[in-house]
């Protein structure tokens, strides 16, 4: 892990070196926040739709999922607009923003979840390892077997441990015997960190797990398909600090064989966590960059008011 | 200032403490006074029926010594069962316990005392056992349903004799065969293994319980796969959008609908146009699905929707296709709230007798039914015809039925309890 620095560091580290100085401090921030600044809040919205242009660098080295120009609107409703976003290999991605910025819409239709929806409609071309997702070939159901995802709330089966973390293998049928079925259960339970202590009850219900255990069997649930890419919606908003740090190592070696896509709302998670961080506002992509950069110096002053906690 | 205003914010509160506390009492005195009414009428509803109803359990018998004579039943060498005078010979074993009885009006009302199942009893006797022929044995024989309701207090013996339907006469009879102890009370078996019949102490539900359970199994057979399969596809799969909403109403209507309407349907569709046999099992069975598949389609889907989201984006989110997603997890969890409505629609349809009096099934109907197109009744329809009936016997008998049928409901409803615990699932 190449950045465990809390968000407080950052903070001290950029405030002294502040380009505004017409600004109060952070601590201050709650109760002074007038109406004078959010106005200039939603003219620098304004200009930016203008220019309409993400900040930073949506383009990285050997990308292996590229979002191209992605729209998605829930009937009348422009949830996202015009997302360029291209997202690598072995390396951790935060989505973060504001609620309602459409960072877990975005998260969404890497795995085509919003096909189960309705009103839901999604433009734009998205490209897993150089195949479009959205091409009449691809069944959604092979893409999810290569896409797994990690919900906010975990939401283990009603089922045995053991049946929560085979049922994946078994759909796909990836296993030719219950040894080989075994096998996978014990490597992905093994792999979220979980094996330990479920070992000797994997039959009881997985419901009756603690919540960081279940968030860990959802994970390893997710990983016994062996999926190329993991997004994970807020992994850790139900959780406390001691499952979160579990589950944030995992990710952390998790990382070495996955791409990770993590919507967070901690941006001491993403900061821990990812190497690259992407800024949504309002359905767009403010601006996308190294996480170092983005907490140290965004180039947006919507990045900066959200990493700062003027907004959000 | 904040002190002040804090202070009389207080007071305000605790002025309107009191108030609050009051209004709370008088709400929860009214719901239990509410349930209390409830409980009251279920105890006299329970009280009456069971005081009614629960003497036609049992039934009185008189012990006669039945001479199987061969010059009686046989007089010609040969015994025919089909045309031997078995009432006869119970009529006789009878006199020979009141020799003294002579004239044809006394000896006509001495007869009137023994029912004319006793005749059926003694054939049955000599047919499983023809060495009888020629000996005596001594048989435990119903008695006339007037003699019953004597003994079971039903006639007032201080009522005049013109204004009772036994004459004291009769009832001199009676007292001696209860004095030398050949009249005794027993389990009506007659009640649950006889269908119906003119003569009281002879009725029985078997027939209309096996109509019933004809109907219940077509119903059950019909309307739980159609109103599964209904309901699955329209929570799971069926595009959300005007379509949709207006079959939602036309269901809700639907089960709104009178049932004497279904049964109406039943006799223009089920018989007059595809002519199947009127008063069959069949056409009730298939009008009672139509009456119960609204409510089990409402059922089904009240319990589909009940199934959390997130499990069905657990299941998509590892590539589950949408088959897999229902029938692996939301089935499983919906299963309960599912049979559940099935009973609870399935116990209505055991309840119902409007419909069925529009296709035939209120008929007369003696034999017990033995397939589903043989005509039948059923429980609801035995009842109302039971409670036509003048004759007084008919009326403990009445209850009894309902007593049967609200026993079978009882049944239904508790294995739906057992059946959900069984079957339910935290998650």
């Amino acid at each position: 892990m190449q950045n465990l620095r809390p968000i407080n560091e950052y903070r001290r580290m950029r405030d002294p070196a502040g380009s505004n100085s017409t600004r109060e401090s952070p601590v201050m921030l709650s109760s002074s926040l007038d109406s004078q600044e959010e106005v200039s809040i939603e003219e620098e919205v304004e200009n930016s739709d203008a220019a309409s242009a993400t900040l930073g660098n949506v383009r990285c080295d050997n990308p292996y999922i590229v979002a191209e120009n992605i729209d998605v609107f829930y009937g009348d409703n422009h949830a996202i607009q015009d997302v360029t976003l291209e997202i690598a290999k072995n390396q951790v991605v935060a989505l973060i923003g504001p609620s309602g910025c459409g960072k877990s819409t975005f998260l969404r239709c890497l795995n085509r979840m919003n096909d189960s929806i309705d009103s839901a409609r999604v433009t734009g071309t998205i490209t897993l390892d150089g195949e479009n997702i959205h091409s009449k070939s691809l069944d959604p159901v092979a893409l999810r077997a290569r896409v797994g995802m990690v919900f906010q709330k975990p939401n283990p089966f009603p089922k045995s441990i053991y049946d929560n973390v085979a049922y994946g293998p078994r759909i796909h049928g990836l296993a030719n015997d219950r040894a080989e079925l075994d096998n996978i259960v014990h490597t992905s339970l093994e792999r979220a960190g979980l094996l330990k202590e479920v070992k000797n009850r994997l039959d009881d219900p997985g419901t009756g797990l603690s919540g960081g255990q279940q968030q860990r069997l959802c994970i390893a649930r997710t990983i016994a398909v062996d999926p190329e890419v993991i997004l994970m919606d807020e992994p850790c908003s139900a959780l406390d600090p001691i499952a979160t740090a579990k589950i944030e190592d995992l990710m952390d070696e998790l990382s070495e064989n996955y791409a990770i896509v993590i919507v967070t709302h901690s941006m001491q998670q993403a900061a821990r966590v990812s190497r690259r961080v992407a800024y949504f506002h309002l359905g767009k992509l403010i601006e996308v960059d190294e996480t170092d950069k983005i907490f140290t110096n965004p180039s947006h002053k919507l990045t900066e008011d959200y990493v700062t906690g003027r907004i959000g | 200032m904040a002190a002040d205003t804090s202070t009389s914010s207080r007071t305000k509160v605790e002025a309107g403490l009191a108030r609050r506390r009051r209004r709370e009492h008088l709400f929860r005195a009214g719901g239990m006074a509410a349930t209390m009414v409830g409980v009251l009428f279920l105890i006299v509803f329970f009280w009456t029926l069971l005081a009614q109803g629960s003497s036609a359990f049992v039934q009185t018998f008189v012990d006669l010594d039945i001479e199987f004579s061969a010059d009686l039943l046989a007089p010609d060498g040969e015994l025919d069962t089909a045309y031997a005078d078995f009432d006869g010979i119970a009529r006789a074993a009878l006199r020979k316990k009141f020799p003294e009885v002579s004239g044809r009006n006394d000896r006509r009302a001495l007869n009137r005392l023994i029912s004319v199942g006793a005749g059926y009893q003694i054939r049955e006797a000599i047919e499983s056992n023809p060495d009888l022929l020629g000996r005596s044995q001594v048989m435990t024989l119903p008695v006339a349903a007037n003699v019953d309701m004597l003994m079971k207090g039903n006639i007032d013996r201080s009522l005049p004799e013109d204004q009772r339907p036994l004459s004291d006469q009769q009832v001199a009879w009676i007292d001696a065969l209860l004095a030398d102890d050949s009249i005794s009370t027993r389990f009506n078996r007659a009640l649950f293994s006889n269908g119906d019949s003119r003569e009281p102490e002879l009725a029985g539900i078997r027939g209309a319980l096996m109509g019933s359970f004809y109907m219940l199994v077509i119903t059950i057979a019909l309307s739980f796969p159609l109103g599964a399969a209904a309901a699955i596809y329209l929570e799971e799969f069926a595009p959300k959008n005007r379509w949709a909403d207006l079959i939602e109403v036309n269901i809700n209507n639907l089960a709104a609908v009178p049932s004497i309407v279904f049964g109406l349907l039943g006799l223009a569709v089920f018989i007059n146009w595809m002519a199947i046999p009127r008063s069959a099992p069949l056409v009730g069975g298939l009008v009672l699905s139509l009456l119960t598949l609204p409510v089990i389609i409402i059922a089904a889907r009240a319990a589909i929707k009940a199934v959390p989201p997130s499990i069905r984006e657990a299941a998509l989110a590892l590539g589950a296709s949408r088959m897999q997603v229902v029938f692996h997890h939301v089935l499983p969890l919906a299963m309960p709230g599912m049979l559940t409505g099935t009973i609870i629609g399935m116990s209505r349809a055991l309840g119902e007798s409007a419909p069925l009096l529009m296709i035939g099934m209120v008929a007369f109907i003696v034999d017990v039914p033995a397939s589903f197109s043989d005509p039948a009744t059923a429980l609801p329809v035995q009842i109302y015809l039971w409670a036509d009936s003048p004759e007084r016997a008919f009326a403990e008998r009445t209850s009894a039925a309902i007593i049967v049928l609200l026993g079978f409901l009882l049944i239904m409803n508790l294995s739906a309890v057992i059946m959900r615990r069984k079957v339910e699932r935290q998650w």
